[in-house]
């Protein structure tokens, strides 16, 4: 572990001066992950700027009818929210499927979002790895991959987001709020975060100064049939290997409208929003399930140890989508 | 009689201390000016290092040194100064000896502070350059290198074969041929690996977490050239070892290493990516060909396994030893050999060798019984072992029978449909598998001391350990019974060497050796004051038999006039003696020993359901039978056989430390991704211990129960899987791309 300094934020205006004044800082709210990544010399930031004093541990009713998030209320708050629960029913789920109830009472919204990958060789400073050290060399491709991402993988990262909160987010169109040096900005939930590329060092598309405050969920229709499918290699406590946050909503057992997005298959949740639009209209039967996911899985390269994870992945996505029908019945 | 406590559910006389913390582990020593080691660990696999830089770690204020091979000297050139008793043959790693690097992740330097993290910050300072060699950690791809494995390692016996196996297989009407496969896994106890070493006036005290008091001394006192009685070691509390903590371990050389060093007290603990850095479970191959005639007698039996060791040590096990005597037949061929691996040596692992040599076997059995369309469980009682035939010796007691019966009927067994695939629940298939267990019921030599005070409390300590077995209270369970006393007059003390010996702690052995010397000296301090009732002459037994006396409660009393008594501390007062001591030794009985085999036994009844989509397994239900003799406390007793079968589950399903072979290291070194059984995981779990009784065994007639509930698990597991689904999954973990048949790197599965 390094030395560094540390200093505790008031407000979003001094959080953000704080960080910028410091080269190589970061923020910490919760810390399940950097304290962690701090410990096994991974990340060596010189500078922690403490957000936890900010004001942004609201769970509030936004202007489009939806709710606003705050950056600061912990995963175990969001996820057994009344509101949440009632309204956004798959967030609620998918966070509740991650982690550990110690975990989920510490880590926060904001935070969920700056997870980084689970990957072996990332964790492991003796081994070469581009998004802990770029250049270095990506020892998953020819390594212990099972873990591993089969969408949007380059020659550089095999890596996976290891998030569930993220995949239900992006099903959900959510839009997330930034503040940074050069005033606020939102961020489609899709273009939060990257692909490797050849960039594998960088997560997301949020720069180094600036700070999420806030996520926004627009008013959804998604109440009834959602489901959350996590596969694994423990029933608790693991990442995905492959999970499936689906939605449904449907006028008798026609599609009006569809989501699906998965977790523990890519850099990123991994959504197309282009298949399930050619979706629309058809019927929620189990046929057109695996035509779906048929096309989710376009172009996905497996790397030996987590191949199995292209045809697990369309098993998924059948198995959430007619749970998620099914659970509408339950109703 | 009233004291009666053996048998007893009488719960753990440790357990107040350890909920409300003031049981000490080995880590919770503290000591005035206590320095903080913090150790560097190498990151490749085979080398030289060519430098090491620890100018920026020494330039701290608060660095006292860093240790490495450029600056350790003065210890012993031969490697047989490192071996401990449980050494393999082959030559012991010396920490910090040379410039030679011989496995990934070995310890290269040790960083000393006055503060834990000042250490720790200081070792992500230390930078290594080491000139790479070629090496190779693959078992499989070495298959060729393989050699016989040689004996020397303590409890090791080479296997035998006997008649014709080749010819019977060849010849069968019925058999199988299958190999199967078995990840490393590492122990990963909870505690981590600590040490706190205390030089101080020619004298060294050390507190350790070791399954082996006086093991660490023997090995400190050689490597440092220390008298034996220079070297104390204490370990009170160990929380979990499994047998990573029956050699010394690197952080023990460390710690005593610094305070010699510098004068001060060094504690140096490791973290847990280093709990992967020494012995580990081996990965075996192993091949396996029955045959049976067509009335469902075996026919022959060939089982071949090949491990992985070091390269400086034959770590051996016994794996296929077991099928020559787990069932009738007359044509057995057995071989067991060694590759010897760029890595460091792996070290007895909870049942070792039983529990992957079972997982083959009883896999294999029931791949034959579906052979002859029988069910598994009268195919293995057709071919019932009513003697060991390996030796041509009866079994000291085998309740075996009564295993198989009683779980049987509390699984719910005959109503069990043959064939696989044939029972579900929508998209779950369910299948439930059966399988076999033996172990060896050991008894070692164990010396143990009781103090008998005035005030009729009784202290009776050995040097053993408990590791969360329950040693504790089994033995002061044992200690009141057999003097006739409280219980709450009765402390049993154990992990120092100041004690008496006690073997190390391991192998189920230690309710058998340790558990007859307590009873042994109990016994000589009842004769002391036996003889002390019938010669004190105001003692109501003056001049009386002391064959009539008896012990109840603290009081001696006339057996056929309960009128006539006087307490333990009344007696000591007229007869003017404050105190009793005794010193015994017991050990086993050779002439038993060489008639009679001595092995507790188990059966396994699991169920699983597997999502038929996804291939996720799940064990709903297991059912463990066993039959260990005299069970000393129930309660801690079924604790163990539930712990083995949790483990049990973990192995057949999720355990794996995965080894890179670019690099020659276990990648997954965190309990996040080294997976073990969570709650979630684990359903319905039955223990039966069924009625044994065997005075031949030893006098307690134990048997021992740290191992027999993990070894038929895995199997048992496996063999459910394949009813549920028809996939013969032989490689563990089952893991549900192999029950899927999809994993593009294991594709030795098998499917009806």
């Amino acid at each position: 572990m390094n030395s560094f300094s540390y200093n505790k934020a008031h407000d979003v205006a001094e959080a953000v001066a704080d960080i910028q004044e410091h080269e190589g800082a970061r923020f910490i709210a919760g810390g399940t992950n950097l304290l962690d990544l701090m410990k096994e010399n991974v990340m060596k930031p010189a500078h922690l700027t403490d957000i936890n004093r900010l004001d942004l541990a609201d769970i509030k009713e936004n202007e489009e009818g939806g709710l606003t998030l705050g950056a600061l209320v912990t995963n175990a708050d969001t996820a057994w929210n009344e509101r949440v629960e009632q309204r956004y029913p798959l967030l609620s789920k998918a966070i509740l499927a991650g982690a550990s109830p110690q975990l989920r009472n510490m880590a926060t919204n904001g935070g969920n979002l700056f997870q980084r990958t689970r990957c072996y060789y990332f964790y492991d400073t003796a081994t070469a790895c581009n998004k802990r050290e770029p250049g270095s060399g990506c020892s998953a491709i020819n390594g212990i991959n099972r873990i591993h991402a089969i969408l949007g993988t380059s020659e550089h990262c095999i890596a996976t987001h290891p998030s569930d909160m993220c995949v239900a987010l992006a099903a959900l169109d959510a839009k997330v709020n930034v503040t940074g040096p050069n005033g606020d900005r939102t961020v489609e939930f899709g273009d939060f975060h990257r692909l490797p590329g050849n960039t594998p060092h960088l997560d997301n598309n949020i720069s180094q100064g600036e700070l999420v405050t806030s996520i926004d969920l627009p008013p959804s229709n998604f109440t009834k049939n959602v489901f959350y499918l996590k596969v694994r290699d423990r029933q608790s406590y693991a990442f995905a290997l492959v999970s499936v946050a689906a939605a449904l909503d449907l006028e008798g057992d026609v599609i009006k409208d569809i989501r699906v997005a998965m977790g523990g298959v890519a850099h990123k949740p991994w959504r197309r929003r282009e298949v399930e639009e050619s979706y629309i209209g058809k019927v929620a039967s189990t046929e057109n399930f695996r035509a779906l996911a048929e096309t989710m899985l376009t172009g996905a390269v497996g790397f030996g140890g987590n191949t199995f994870k292209i045809e697990l992945a369309k098993r998924a996505i059948v198995r959430a989508l007619n749970e998620a029908l099914k659970s509408g019945e339950n109703l | 009689m009233k004291t009666q406590y053996i048998g007893k559910p009488v719960s753990r006389v440790d357990g107040l201390a350890k909920v409300t913390g003031s049981a000490k582990y080995s880590a919770d020593f503290k000591v005035e000016g206590m320095l903080y080691g913090y150790i560097v660990s190498g990151s490749i696999a085979k080398g030289r290092i060519i430098s090491i830089d620890t100018s920026g770690a020494m330039s701290l204020k608060g660095v006292l040194q860093v240790f490495t091979h450029e600056n350790v000297s003065g210890l012993p050139w031969f490697s047989i100064k490192y071996k401990d008793m449980d050494a393999p043959t082959g030559s012991p790693f010396r920490p910090l000896h040379d410039d030679k690097i011989i496995y990934s992740g070995q310890p290269v330097a040790l960083v000393v502070a006055e503060t834990f993290e000042l250490a720790r910050y200081a070792a992500s300072l230390v930078h290594v350059s080491y000139q790479e060699e070629d090496f190779t950690t693959d078992l499989v791809k070495n298959m060729d290198q393989s050699y016989k494995a040689p004996v020397g390692k303590l409890g090791y016996v080479s296997p035998k074969s006997r008649g014709n196996a080749d010819e019977a297989f060849d010849q069968a009407a019925f058999k199988m041929s299958g190999s199967y496969q078995h990840g490393a896994e590492h122990h990963n106890p909870m505690e981590l690996f600590s040490t706190t070493a205390i030089w101080e006036n020619g004298k060294l005290t050390v507190y350790d977490k070791t399954q082996g008091v006086s093991n660490c001394q023997f090995y400190i006192g050689n490597v440092f050239g220390l008298a034996y009685k220079d070297v104390r070691i204490i370990s009170p509390y160990v929380g979990g070892a499994f047998g990573s903590g029956l050699r010394p371990q690197y952080q023990l050389f460390m710690a005593v290493l610094a305070a010699l060093e510098l004068k001060r007290p060094v504690k140096v603990g490791l973290t847990r990516q280093q709990m992967f850095t020494f012995g580990h479970r081996p990965v075996t191959l192993q091949q396996l060909q029955l045959s049976a005639s067509t009335d469902g007698s075996l026919e022959s039996i060939k089982h071949e396994a090949f491990s992985e060791t070091s390269r400086f040590e034959n770590y051996t096990e016994i794996i296929v030893n077991w099928s020559g005597t787990m069932y009738n037949c007359d044509n057995v061929k057995l071989k067991y050999e060694l590759v010897g691996l760029d890595m460091y040596t792996p070290v007895d692992m909870r049942a070792p060798g039983a529990v992957t040599g079972a997982h083959a076997i009883e896999s294999a059995m029931d791949e034959l019984a579906y052979e002859l369309k029988m069910d598994p469980l009268i195919f293995r009682l057709k071919n019932y072992a009513d003697e060991d035939q390996t030796e041509e010796k009866p079994f000291s007691s085998k309740e075996l029978i009564a295993c198989y019966r009683e779980g049987a009927e509390k699984f719910g067994w005959t109503k069990r449909s043959i064939g696989p695939r044939s029972m579900r629940e929508g998209n779950q298939l369910i299948g439930w598998g059966v399988a076999t267990a033996a172990w060896d019921a050991f008894q070692a030599p164990a010396r143990a001391k009781a103090l008998l005070s005035i005030d009729g409390k009784l202290i009776v300590s050995s040097g053993t350990s408990d590791i969360g077995t329950g040693t504790y209270t089994i033995m002061t369970q044992i200690a009141a019974e057999s003097l006739g006393l409280k219980i709450e007059d009765v402390t049993f003390k154990l992990g120092d060497t100041n004690m008496p010996l006690a073997p190390l702690e391991g192998g189920s052995w230690t309710a058998a050796s340790v558990g007859a010397a307590v009873k042994g000296v109990c016994e000589d301090v009842k004769k002391k004051l036996k003889k002390m009732a019938v010669k004190t002459k105001t003692s109501p037994f003056y001049d009386t038999s002391s064959k009539d006396i008896v012990f109840d409660s603290g009081i001696i009393s006339d057996v056929n006039d309960s009128s006539k008594s006087i307490s333990i501390v009344d007696l000591m007062r007229i007869a003017g003696v404050n105190s009793i001591e005794e010193t015994s030794t017991s050990g086993p009985n050779p002439i038993n020993k060489m008639k009679y085999t001595f092995n507790s036994h188990a059966a396994v009844f699991a169920e699983v359901k597997v999502d038929e989509d996804l291939g996720i397994v799940r064990v709903t239900r297991v059912v463990c039978a066993v039959a260990a003799g005299k069970i000393l406390n129930p309660k801690t007793a079924r604790s163990q056989i539930l712990g083995g079968v949790v483990w049990g589950i973990s192995k057949a399903l999720e355990e794996e430390s995965k080894m890179d072979h670019q690099y020659g290291r276990f990648m997954n070194h965190n309990l996040s991704e080294y997976h073990v059984p969570v709650n979630k995981d684990i359903n319905d779990i039955e223990v039966i211990f069924v009625e044994e009784k065997d005075d031949i065994v030893n006098p307690l007639g134990v048997k021992g129960v740290g191992e027999i509930g993990i070894i038929g698990v895995a199997g048992a597991i496996a063999n459910a899987v394949f009813h549920a689904t028809g996939v013969r999954v032989r490689n563990l973990p089952i893991t549900m791309d192999k029950v899927l048949q999809i994993a593009e790197d294991d594709k030795n599965q098998v499917a009806v």
